[in-house]
């Protein structure tokens, strides 16, 4: 756990730098996150993103096929949008916990 | 400088030799698993293994009854094999397992190589294997990329962050 300044915000990270605190986040937090991976974030991004949190906060476990299958994007699309890590990726800049699912 | 130097995978090649329920979703768990970590996935299906990519059997793989000391009634107590062996035991317990583990998010096989080629993941059948079984590339799954031999499969291994794994 570290303290660590992301676009301007003073906020808790874990070691492998998502956020410890999903409320800390706001859309600066997650572009300045995106470009770290070098990720570019469009409206389409964000629409993935507010689902995550959506889900997150209402306590569930999520996956790239509940992605798939949640009208925004399919899983393709998903991979073009957080290329090398669907979900570890998105979820980071989400603000939301390290997934935990195998699937 | 107390950190080592991380050397993370770059490529996993995947053999699938074995085609109960669970020897193919081991292989498929691995694969997207892999894809999933950005890893250049390759998965290469034989033998048994095959029936994971066969159209008509892709969908109702089976979990051995018999044979299989890890097998339990559920509760947990011992599965008595005389019972395993029982006509219509081993589709519905594979049934069963089907849908236990469609609770767990986990898909059918065929969505499954859908997930893991929408990742550009590679599907491949072996040549000597569809060969015996008298299959033809129209037996099996659309999206197989291609039938190879062992020798282009260790082509494709190469690398020095590869690792071949076998199920």
């Amino acid at each position: 756990m570290a303290e660590k300044t992301i676009a301007g915000v003073q906020v808790n990270v874990t070691d492998d730098g998502y956020l410890e605190d999903m409320s800390q986040w706001n859309e600066d937090i997650a572009k300045e996150i995106a470009s770290g991976l070098g990720i570019e974030l469009t409206d389409k991004h964000f629409e993935v993103l507010n689902y995550l949190r959506e889900k997150t906060e209402a306590g569930e476990a999520l996956s790239i096929r509940k992605v798939g299958k949640s009208g925004i994007v399919d899983i393709k699309e998903l991979y073009k949008l957080f290329p090398k890590g669907p979900l570890k990726f998105s979820s980071k800049i989400a603000g939301i916990p390290k997934p935990t699912s195998c699937v | 400088m107390d950190k080592k130097e991380k050397k993370p995978l770059e490529k996993v090649c995947m053999i699938c030799a074995k085609g109960s329920l669970e020897d193919v979703y081991a292989t498929l768990v691995m694969a997207n698993g892999a894809v999933m970590e950005g890893i250049e996935t390759h998965v290469f299906f034989t033998f048994f293994g095959l029936d994971g990519i066969t159209k008509d059997r892709m969908l109702s793989l089976h979990t051995a009854t018999t044979g299989n000391p890890a097998m339990r009634m559920p509760g947990g107590l011992p599965f008595p094999t005389m019972l395993g062996g029982l006509p219509g035991v081993e589709s519905g317990v594979s049934k069963m397992m089907r849908s236990q583990m469609e609770d767990l998010d986990m898909p059918p096989v065929d969505e499954f190589l859908e997930m893991i080629t929408a990742g550009g993941g590679t599907i491949y059948a072996c040549k000597l294997a569809v060969d015996m079984f008298k299959l033809t590339k129209d037996d099996l799954w659309d999206d197989v990329d291609s039938i190879l031999t062992i020798g282009e499969f260790y082509e494709l291994c190469d690398g020095d962050r590869t690792q071949i794994i076998f199920t």
